[in-house]
């Protein structure tokens, strides 16, 4: 069972080495091979979940350990990897079937997928691997490969915001180099599971390594106030990879390290819990703010994005706070489980709503709200799963944003965080009116007759399937608030971090 | 220490010429220094003052001497590589956005707001 480990990095980082040299000979072999690669990772991805609980550790050359030391690099896949493997598998596969049609707009669409392999192979290996170096190394290829396909169509705006986000991306990931050489400096070692054991607790040195990574991983995942690139980014970049960047990249390289770095490498302090909770709030709210007044489609979801990680930060940050204070494990796993769903869910509808958006600007070729509208009838397709998203991110009772949302609002106030709660219920209120701009000013609001008939019509099918099959999971991810579910999709990532020392216990069993 | 000190002066002139600089080129100098700042700190982690080269067997005159540690230097090695890719990919979007706009000043290339 181990040895399904490295797949995840050998088969996106193999198809996109096989994929530049067949490529060039065989028609459109990068779409099919990069499609059926990840549906094939989908199906590892779910047979983990649900045949195998326990936490499995791949030594890549196969060296033993030295007494406790760790020699080999390490690949550790545990609850909390797992479902971020899930959703890397599930909307990049989504993703990578709507760009069979999206892509025949470019005239180098073989790279476009070679990128589009590297940067998944970059985020496999950031989430899989169990050494904090290479999560450096992977964190490189992937975010090389994300300023690459952010400047794919080489228009004015893309090489722009291309640019700004390797500038900021480079400072990022030289600050997290030198926190990483901070540790190496201390522990003598990079294995994750094994500096846990031997970092000191408390003091300033580690409150200076972990400013360090909160900064250098905040740039990563946006986290205000080192937003300034993601609209930019986000909204130049060709549609699936918006909604790749917004829906996977974020979380894989920002989010699930700092948690994983947070509980089970540092020893949980109050102080860094707080700060980075506020961090989340503020992101939270101010992303929102900022997301009203955009009339670019895909800079108001761009800052929603930011917005609803704000919500994940928060869910998470709560849990911490509490088990930082000592409080009850059965509080800070609800807030932790809030967060974690609240991440599964924003992948999913964020990735229909980048989608959505982009099949507009394919029939289109606009994404201003104020030129558009009336759009309805024409696209029942591309309007009607639109809306579900947008009814579900907004937290709308039958879809997943609602049940994700309420438990973290359920979390903060057990918790005695009443601002927190009473502020996420506000934010939430904002959502709803943003969407509702977003709905009114693109699909409605003007008649149809606008727009000439045999221009605009519904989309090409790989679009429209890929994008009905995302909205059938923003309803069918409700489920997950069912116990029966939860118990196997959200419980062993909630248990991996909330029991935070064991986690260096089994990998490195000592 | 006067080394990591200096050191640490070395990323602050980088990340001075990425905040203040508005030139395109500048700006990525900025980056590339930042870059060798950390790559030196990673060596100086494993530096040993008169220490031996970390190869076995050790001769018999060099046992029990202290030895470099060669962890940081593969490490070093590996950024180095990294550093590479990022500078190229940098310059290559520079040349880019020089064709489109005829300029490198920063202040000038402002399609995007809001």
């Amino acid at each position: 069972m181990n040895s399904l480990v490295p797949l995840f990095i050998l088969i996106p980082l193999g198809s996109a080495m096989i994929m530049s040299i067949l490529g060039r000979f065989i028609k459109n072999f990068g779409k099919y091979l990069i499609t059926l690669a990840l549906l094939f990772l989908t199906g590892i991805t779910f047979h983990l979940i649900i045949n195998v609980p326990e936490v499995l550790v791949y030594k890549v050359g196969g060296f033993a350990d030295v007494g406790n030391i760790p020699v080999a690099i390490y690949l550790v896949i545990d609850g909390f990897t797992k479902i971020l493997l899930l959703i890397i598998s599930l909307v990049g596969f989504l993703v990578a079937l709507y760009s069979f049609s999206y892509t025949t707009q470019y005239t180098a669409e073989r790279k476009f997928y070679i990128l589009f392999s590297l940067m998944l192979a970059g985020m496999y290996g950031m989430v899989v691997s169990g050494d904090i170096f290479n999560m450096y190394v992977f964190l490189e290829i992937s975010s090389m490969a994300a300023y690459a396909l952010v400047a794919f169509g080489l228009e004015k705006h893309q090489l722009e915001a291309s640019f700004k986000y390797q500038v900021l991306g480079g400072v990022a990931s030289m600050l997290i180099l030198m926190g990483i050489g901070f540790i190496y400096w201390q522990t003598g070692t990079l294995n994750v599971a094994d500096i846990a054991t031997q970092l000191p607790v408390g003091g300033v040195f580690i409150k200076f390594v972990a400013v360090l990574f909160i900064v250098g991983f905040g740039l990563k995942a946006a986290i205000f106030p080192f937003h300034s690139w993601l609209p930019d980014a986000h909204s130049s970049a060709p549609s699936p990879i918006s909604a790749m960047l917004s829906g996977v990249l974020i979380k894989a390289i920002g989010i699930y390290v700092l948690f994983r770095l947070f509980f089970n490498m540092f020893a949980l302090s109050y102080e860094l819990s707080l700060a980075i909770t506020v961090l989340g709030v503020l992101s939270m709210i101010i992303g929102g703010l900022l997301a009203i007044g955009q009339w670019d489609i895909k800079r108001l979801l761009a800052y929603s994005s930011i917005s609803q990680m704000g919500y994940v930060i928060l869910g998470v940050g709560i849990g911490m706070l509490v088990l930082s204070k000592g409080g009850s494990q059965v509080i800070a796993g609800f807030a932790i489980m809030g967060g974690l769903f609240h991440l599964l869910n924003h992948s999913v509808f964020k990735g229909l709503l980048f989608l959505s958006a982009g099949a507009v600007e394919y029939r289109t070729g606009t994404r201003d709200m104020k030129k558009l509208g009336g759009l309805a009838e024409l696209m029942p397709v591309t309007s009607g799963t639109s809306m579900i998203a947008s009814l579900a991110i907004s937290g709308i009772p039958p879809f997943n944003g609602f049940f994700s949302k309420l438990i973290i609002i359920i979390a903060a106030i057990q918790a005695k965080y009443y601002t927190l709660a009473f502020l996420a219920v506000l934010v939430s209120i904002v959502t709803i009116g943003y969407f509702m701009k977003l709905q009114k000013f693109t699909f409605y609001n003007k008649d149809k007759k606008i727009w000439d008939k045999a221009k605009i019509k519904e989309v090409p099918f790989s679009m429209a399937l890929s994008m009905i099959l995302l909205a059938v999971l923003c309803l069918g991810m409700s489920l997950l608030a069912i116990p029966q579910f939860r118990d196997i999709f959200l419980q062993p990532a909630v248990k991996a971090l909330i029991e935070t020392v064991q986690y260096s216990v089994t990998v490195i069993g000592n | 220490m006067i080394l990591f000190i200096l050191c640490f002066v070395l990323f602050m002139v980088g990340l001075y010429g990425v905040i203040i600089k508005r030139n395109l080129i500048k700006i990525i100098i900025g980056v590339a220094i930042m870059e060798y700042s950390v790559n030196l700190f990673l060596i100086l982690i494993g530096y040993v003052n008169e220490g031996n080269v970390p190869i076995l067997p050790l001769p018999e005159a060099l046992v029990n001497k202290p030895f470099v540690d060669p962890l940081p230097q593969a490490l070093v090695l590996t950024a180095i590589v990294i550093g590479l890719a990022t500078t190229a990919m940098l310059l290559s979007i520079a040349i880019r956005l020089y064709r489109k706009y005829g300029t490198f000043n920063i202040r000038k290339i402002n399609s995007l707001k809001g």
